[in-house]
């Protein structure tokens, strides 16, 4: 086991733990950078799509994992960053201006949101949200001047000082913005922003004790996460090329929630686990479902047993029907609420506790005390 | 015409009804109120399409079963998330709600059904003709609330989930068993959202996600009430099914679906606490 050790106060602050940290993150950079020359460019396409999401997970993280303020209406500020970025190229403004406008419009309408949403409480702000993206969606619909309605927004690829960008560099662009919006957040978590919205997390009362500004610094958070949606929406205007209503519609805000869920709440490693497994997720259950009935059924003919082929004809019969996907999604946050409340993360931190203290590991170093129900009555 | 609204209105404050039970008592949200809605819905149709069987013993087979599923659901899920944050419930309940959609597209299908009813002719009263359709809804709504608003006072057992949801340390301390209660609190629940999905069937038809649209419209009602007040959440759905219908009949295409919304913002930013609700603070 390595134990570290403090020679200053500004150890504790660091970026990086210690060096060993910094070689490893050193090495995922390097990793990075060098992916698309390992890949074919489909791939590289569909990882820029994880480093998009990751940044939509950072943007949720900020606000549910380090707030506690949980929205369902993310996709909106997904949404409108999408849709404000796709009018500003259309009318001709250059790349950089034209995100940066979508960021500050979508942080506009994060306060907006945030401002009646700083007089309420946990289940009223999630149904405000809620709300919030009900309406948006249906002004995307019908604002067709700015959003061409069903018909769609086409969005080319970017143009940056005059050099197209191509699908293959598109993920150097997504990298590095996931890089940047990774490092600013990292920043803000370590500075007294950061600590107070962990503290209004933790005990809104306790933190008001404290001195913290509760409408402040939640109204801080709402616009910093919508901000960093507004990016995020940029880049997948880009990366879907064409812009509809539909696409920006509850689920997808379900969907972030279970990927900032899955990758585990309260850590920023969480939001790139979580962005991978909530990209890969689909593909890897449309290949079970012509995989399974394929090899069950050789297994069938090979030993002979009739049932083993039918058992795969049932499971690939049944990974076809339409809907299935989002019950499969459904199961899996219930299972990971239930069994691992810190999601991909707090799993990973466990193995890594395990190894480094390898044969003293004990299960009850993570057991979670026994919490009785805690009452937000007030009488 | 007043009377469709007043009945969608009806539905959305039975759903509303649900959502305000299961949080009175537990302190819970059940984002899946919708979706036992639906399976209320599907498991009367199969009662009496399917299988024959009479409307009001479809009916009731319908109700017994949800309520017994939301009981279970109580026993089985829920009951391991208490203490947690209140958005993993949420989360939870989320993802209950698109299994159960999964569930009902493999076993029933999706395809749209629509379930015939004795109530197809129209009533003439006082000079005005209604559809029987919405005079049921209305007619169901106020029988289930006379019934629940005697069960609440006037039987033991609704006195101890009054007294439940004043104060649970309390309630033990007087020997009232609290999980039991609250298992029945969310078959009472799901009972009364299998109800309002049977009574909306023959005017929505029926399919797999008939139960999110009315489920958030009935979220709007819920708040415009008062998260915590029972006669709030039904003011609240008839509220919301009238702006509804004025919406869409007064203003341009595309209000009549966000107009619920648009109030429950400004209710949420004008007055928190609802129409009946009462909004406290933690003295420390």
């Amino acid at each position: 086991m390595r134990f570290l050790f403090k020679t200053s106060y500004n150890q504790d602050v660091g970026l990086f733990r210690d060096k060993v940290d910094l070689f490893w993150y050193s090495l995922l950079g390097v990793a990075a950078l060098g992916l698309p020359l390992l890949m074919s460019t489909y791939y590289v396409t569909e990882i820029s799509l994880v480093l998009i999401y990751a940044i939509c997970g950072i943007s949720l993280m900020v606000l549910v994992g380090y707030t506690g303020l949980v929205s369902l209406g993310h996709a909106a500020f997904l949404g409108i960053g999408a849709y404000a970025h796709g009018y500003f190229l259309k009318i001709g403004i250059p790349w950089i201006p034209s995100v940066a406008m979508a960021v500050v419009i979508t942080t506009a309408c994060g306060l907006i949101v945030g401002l009646p949403a700083l007089r309420m409480t946990g289940i009223y702000l999630t149904i405000a949200t809620l709300a919030f993206a009900l309406i948006i969606q249906e002004v995307f619909n019908h604002w067709t001047a700015v959003t061409q309605g069903f018909d769609g927004l086409p969005v080319a690829m970017p143009v940056i000082f005059g050099i197209s960008v191509s699908k293959a560099n598109f993920y150097y662009l997504c990298l590095f913005f996931l890089v940047l919006s990774l490092w600013l957040t990292r920043n803000l978590l370590r500075s007294p922003t950061g600590r107070a919205w962990v503290a209004i997390r933790d005990s809104e009362i306790a933190a008001q004790s404290m001195g913290v500004h509760l409408a402040i610094y939640k109204s801080i958070a709402f616009a910093y996460s919508a901000g960093l949606m507004g990016l995020a929406g940029a880049l997948y205007a880009h990366k879907i090329s064409h812009l509809a209503p539909d696409i920006f519609n509850i689920l997808l805000s379900i969907n972030f929630l279970l990927l900032v869920i899955v990758g585990g709440l309260g850590s920023l490693h969480g939001t790139i686990f979580g962005a991978i497994f909530v990209v890969l997720l689909p593909p890897i259950i449309s290949i079970l479902r012509d995989e399974i009935p394929a090899s069950l059924g050789a297994a069938a003919t090979s030993t002979g047993i009739a049932a083993i082929g039918a058992i795969g004809k049932a499971i690939g019969g049944f990974l076809a029907k339409p809907g299935v996907e989002a019950g499969i999604l459904g199961l899996i946050l219930v299972l990971v609420i239930l069994l691992e409340p810190l999601g991909i993360y707090g799993r990973w931190v466990k193995i890594r506790v395990f190894f480094s203290t390898f044969p003293m590991y004990k299960r009850a170093t993570f057991k979670r005390q026994k919490s009785y129900m805690k009452s937000e009555r007030l009488r | 015409m007043l009377l469709n609204g007043v009945a969608v209105g009806c539905i959305y404050g039975l759903v509303a009804l649900g959502f305000v039970l299961i949080y009175k008592a537990t302190e819970l949200v059940n984002f899946a109120q919708g979706d036992l809605l639906m399976l209320g819905a599907f498991v009367a149709y199969m009662a009496i399409a399917w299988w024959g069987w009479d409307y009001w013993l479809g009916f009731g087979l319908a109700v017994v079963v949800v309520a017994l599923f939301g009981a279970l659901l109580d026993r089985s899920v829920l009951r391991k998330v208490i203490g947690q944050p209140q958005f993993a419930v949420v989360m939870l309940t989320i993802g209950l709600g698109a299994m159960f959609r999964t569930f009902a597209s493999v076993t029933w299908g999706s395809e749209i059904y629509t379930l015939t009813t004795p109530f197809d002719g129209k009533t003439v009263i006082a000079g005005a003709t209604f559809s029987d359709q919405y005079l049921s809804i209305v007619v169901g709504t106020i029988l289930l609330c006379g019934t629940l608003y005697a069960f609440f006072n006037y039987t033991r057992i609704g006195v101890a989930m009054q007294a439940t949801s004043q104060n649970q340390l309390a309630a033990y301390y007087m020997g009232i068993p609290v999980k039991l209660i609250f298992s029945f609190i969310w078959a009472i629940s799901a009972a009364t959202a299998a109800v309002a999905g049977i009574l909306l069937a023959p005017v929505t038809l029926i399919d797999i996600n008939m139960g999110l649209a009315v489920a958030l419209k009935a979220f709007a009602a819920a708040v415009l009430g008062g998260f915590g007040s029972i006669p709030g959440a039904l003011v609240g759905g008839i509220v919301i099914g009238l702006i509804e219908l004025f919406a869409g009949r007064f203003l341009p295409d595309g209000f009549k679906d966000a107009a619920p919304y648009v109030v429950l913002l400004l209710m949420l930013a004008v007055r928190p606490q609802g129409l009946f609700g009462s909004l406290g603070r933690k003295k420390v």
